[in-house]
């Protein structure tokens, strides 16, 4: 592994040096697949591509630590040979993404009720701030409460707060086996479908609602499969894996439409939203909408359920994307921000103005 | 440490602040007389006690914010305090401050079976919510050893984990939200209703943030469907270090288990005599392994688990024969602290966590400490997080022999942190480990730190003294340290 590893901390360090006397933005780049994500992006680009490598990985010890540029289908492809995944199934979109990115962005797959976020699989990091200083927080150990949860901190704050260097993850065992129930239903009886559904110790590994059509995943055997399907119903779908990935990359049909795509982050429970023709993934948790309406009452309708919302693809990418915050928390957020970049130039105004 | 003797001025300031609080508070909410203050003065590690200069056992939110504005405007320091079982002694009252005590905050708000969580407020026991759950066939799965008697409140303040959480994560994987009272007195939102919330993840960042950032007022917990069948093995071996091997090959084989948790004799034989688990009590340690699922999932696991662990070189195999053996076994486990605590006068925790590869050799390095330093050292565990519980005995009315144990217990977390390990897994720095965290940490980490506190708590009210060392401190503590240049364990190959 050690030939493939490409160590440049010393030319990002420079740069944000640079930069943090300058006062001038940067924009933090991995493989650009998530480059839509967030308000625009402002400043000269800071590549982290190739600051790349696998560090270290033992498939003993369940963790993996990588450098924030390695390509995720690398990455993903080595815990494979060793029977093992990132548990969080991060989306790749068209491709190129990086680990960096997909710890930076916090996006989960479609197995994300169950085997949670990159913040859940994420052990530790080194970083570097925005006066250019590298820091380590956390570690590579499972159980770990000494000092601040800096290193969770930092998924999904979108590199505001800092470059990420190398992250450390904990990888599961591979399931063995996946297969996928549908059945007709709409929104509303799928959403109560799996609501139903949520006091059983079903294995379930997916659980969308698209088109008419509900699909469960299971990650078990084909006996037990079976057995589950006497039990909640549905067809086996015979296209098990190309679903769930075109749900996590957003290749699904669903995702071909004009209209500003939205993301509802909600109690799965809550009734379908009549607002825009909507994906229910996550077991009713999150929402895939796409509609016109504006961010204001977009805001305001998550808020009602006791959730929030991103504009996540298309619209005005000057204004605001993330749910707004109460006063004090966004108080909270800027004081945050000085904390690790006083100067302001690590992508400058991506998560909020 | 000395109690601090009631000198004249501090009664005078004792009865002022008591007047102050008592404009907003009830009467029976503040606790001032030396007889009421004396059940407070330490948590779970009673090597540490101080009184505070008054005790508050507010029962609203409002009552709260108001002590914190007070608090904040007046310059006083306030120590969160739940049910007091904390081994770090985090909630330790400040001698110039008040105890700030959750306890009356007991109540359960909702249990939503359709989004499948528990909101409850932060005095809450943590085995009471799997209780008010189990009728809706859910639980709540963090399972601390102290579950019957800790709180919701110091699980989120410590991060706490038990021993489920290698499969189903420690407390930080479990919360959906929690509203957080700041030192000024704003309610804050952390999380969501969803699976995330907007803006930067605050609630991982609180979530183990020793009572330092905010005062939790209430949580939202998930809750899990309980698996349709558990079942337990139990597997002896006839020396430590074989069954610390025995942890890694049970993960290269592609098993993870609910539990994964090991004993050495010293700690089953008190555990055995304690609570009659069943154990082999000549074994030199044993592994507990569970696991859970549908029945067939747990046949063939377990099947596979039993092979394993036989060659691993186990000497002897034992699967529950029902329910209630892997009841017994466990209850074996979660006694083990108070087990040992019968054998010996005084017993000291740490709780380093170190990559599982290296446990034998940090367990061989432990005994041959146990011996330089002439203290009986029991170790139980969460084996499968490599999280250690060395139980060092000692007796406090020994001259020196607490100042060894803390000793012996700083040397063992400097050993964690010298294999690539962390000081503490789950029980927090508190004010135990403050010098460790020097060990550990550089201060660029430890100035961010600080000022991530100040982010919250500009004036450094909440909890001072606790959690992060001053760089003052660890200037002092590392040059004391290191002796001629030269760095402890010098033959333990570095991380
Ligand atoms: C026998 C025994 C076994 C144990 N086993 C385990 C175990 O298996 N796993 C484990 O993780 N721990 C274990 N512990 C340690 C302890 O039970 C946990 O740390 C627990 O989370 C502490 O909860 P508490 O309510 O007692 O908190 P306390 O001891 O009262 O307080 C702990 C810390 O949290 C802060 N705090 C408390 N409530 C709040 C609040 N509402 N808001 C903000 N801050 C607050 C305090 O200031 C303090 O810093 C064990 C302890 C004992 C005595």
């Amino acid at each position: 592994m050690a030939e493939h590893d490409h160590d440049h901390t010393e030319t990002l360090k420079e740069q944000i040096v640079r930069a943090a006397s300058e006062g001038s933005p940067l924009e933090i780049r991995g493989g650009g697949s998530k480059q839509f994500y967030g308000r625009a992006p402002l400043g000269d680009p800071l590549e982290i591509g190739d600051h790349t490598g696998i560090i270290q990985y033992e498939p003993t010890e369940l963790v993996v630590t990588v450098r924030s540029g390695t390509p995720l289908t690398q990455i993903e492809q080595v815990l494979a040979e060793r029977r093992q995944i990132l548990p969080f199934d991060p989306p790749h979109f068209q491709g190129g993404a990086t680990i960096g990115g997909a710890v930076a962005c916090g996006l989960a797959g479609p197995a994300r009720p169950w085997s949670g976020a990159p913040r859940d699989a994420l052990l530790g990091v080194r970083i570097l701030d925005g006066r250019g200083r590298t820091m380590r927080f956390g570690g590579e150990v499972m159980k770990n409460v000494a000092g601040y949860d800096i290193a969770r901190l930092m998924a999904g704050a979108l590199g505001t707060l800092g470059v990420l260097l190398d992250v450390s993850l904990k990888v599961l065992p591979a399931p063995g086996d996946h297969h996928t129930l549908v059945m007709d239903l709409d929104a509303r009886q799928a959403l109560e479908h799996m609501t139903a559904l949520n006091t059983q110790p079903v294995p379930l590994a997916g659980a969308a609602h698209v088109d008419g059509q509900l699909h469960l995943r299971l990650a078990c055997d084909a006996a037990l499969a079976a057995h589950w399907r006497r039990r909640i119903g549905g067809e086996l779908s015979t296209d098990d894996a190309g679903f769930w990935r075109g749900l996590r990359d957003h290749t699904l049909p669903f995702f071909d439409q004009d209209a500003p795509l939205w993301r509802l982050s909600l109690p799965p429970a809550s009734p379908p939203q009549n607002i825009g023709k909507t994906l229910i993934d996550w077991g009713g948790a999150q929402r895939w909408v796409f509609t016109e309406e504006t961010p204001e009452q977009m805001w305001a309708l998550a808020t009602a359920s006791g959730g929030h919302a991103t504009l996540f693809r298309g619209g005005n990418r000057q204004g605001g994307r993330f749910q707004p915050l109460p006063r004090p928390m966004a108080a909270l957020h800027t004081r945050l921000k000085k904390v690790f970049d006083p100067e302001n130039v690590l992508n400058r105004g991506r998560l909020y103005p | 440490m000395p109690h601090s003797s009631p000198s004249s001025q501090r009664v005078a300031r004792r009865a002022g602040l008591a007047r102050a609080f008592s404009e907003f508070l009830p009467p029976d909410a503040i606790l001032s007389r030396e007889e009421e203050l004396h059940p407070y003065e330490c948590d779970g590690l009673p090597a540490y006690r101080r009184l505070p200069l008054l005790v508050l056992l507010p029962t609203t939110v409002e009552e709260v914010q108001a002590i914190l504005r007070h608090c904040n405007t007046q310059h006083i320091p306030v120590v969160a305090r739940g049910a007091g079982t904390g081994l770090s002694g985090g909630a330790l009252p400040h001698e110039d401050g008040v105890l700030l005590v959750l306890s009356r905050f007991n109540r359960i708000l909702d249990i939503d079976v359709a989004n499948r969580c528990a909101r409850v407020q932060p005095g809450v026991r943590n085995l009471a919510i799997s209780e008010a759950a189990a009728p809706h066939g859910l639980y709540y799965a963090p399972d601390p050893s102290s579950q019957i008697a800790c709180s919701i409140g110091g699980n989120v303040a410590e991060n706490a984990g038990g021993v489920h959480c290698l499969k189903y994560g420690l407390t930080v994987h479990n919360l959906l939200q929690v509203r957080l009272i700041t030192i000024e007195g704003e309610l804050l939102t952390l999380g969501g209703g969803g699976l995330d919330g907007p803006g930067y993840d605050l609630l991982a960042l609180v979530t183990g943030s020793e009572g330092m950032l905010g005062i939790v007022i209430e949580a939202t917990v998930k809750l899990l469907p309980i698996a349709e069948q558990a079942q337990a093995v139990l597997a002896a071996f006839d020396s430590v270090e074989t069954a610390a091997d025995a942890v890694a090959h049970l993960i290269a084989g592609g098993i993870l288990p609910a539990g994964l948790e090991m004993m050495d004799n010293l700690a089953l034989r008190a555990a055995e005599d304690f609570v009659h688990a069943g154990y082999p009590t000549d074994a030199a340690a044993i592994l507990l392994c569970e696991v859970d699922g549908h029945a067939d999932e747990v046949t063939a696991q377990l099947s596979r688990a039993e092979r394993l662990l036989k060659e691993s070189g186990a000497t002897e195999i034992r699967v529950a024969r029902d329910d209630a053996e892997r009841q017994r076994f466990w209850a074996g486990r979660k006694a083990a602290f108070p087990a040992v605590g019968r054998i010996s006068p005084d017993y000291y925790c740490m709780d380093g966590t170190i990559p599982r590869k290296r446990l034998a050799e940090v367990l061989h390095e432990i005994a041959v400490m146990s011996e330089r330093f002439g203290l009986r050292c029991a170790n139980v565990f969460h084996a499968g997080d490599g999280n250690l519980h060395p139980l060092i005995l000692y007796d406090a009315n020994v001259p020196g022999e607490l100042e060894k144990a803390e000793q012996f217990g700083g040397e063992i977390l400097e050993l964690c942190v010298a294999v690539g390990g962390t000081i503490t897994g789950e029980h927090g720095v508190g004010t135990e480990k403050i010098d460790q965290m020097c060990v550990q940490f550089p201060d660029a980490e430890l100035e961010t730190f600080h000022a991530v506190k100040a982010a919250f708590d500009p004036n450094g009210l909440l909890n001072p003294g606790k959690a992060v060392p001053t760089l003052a401190r660890c200037a002092e503590f590392n040059a004391m340290h290191v002796h001629q240049g030269e760095l402890p364990f010098p033959e333990i190959e570095r991380f």
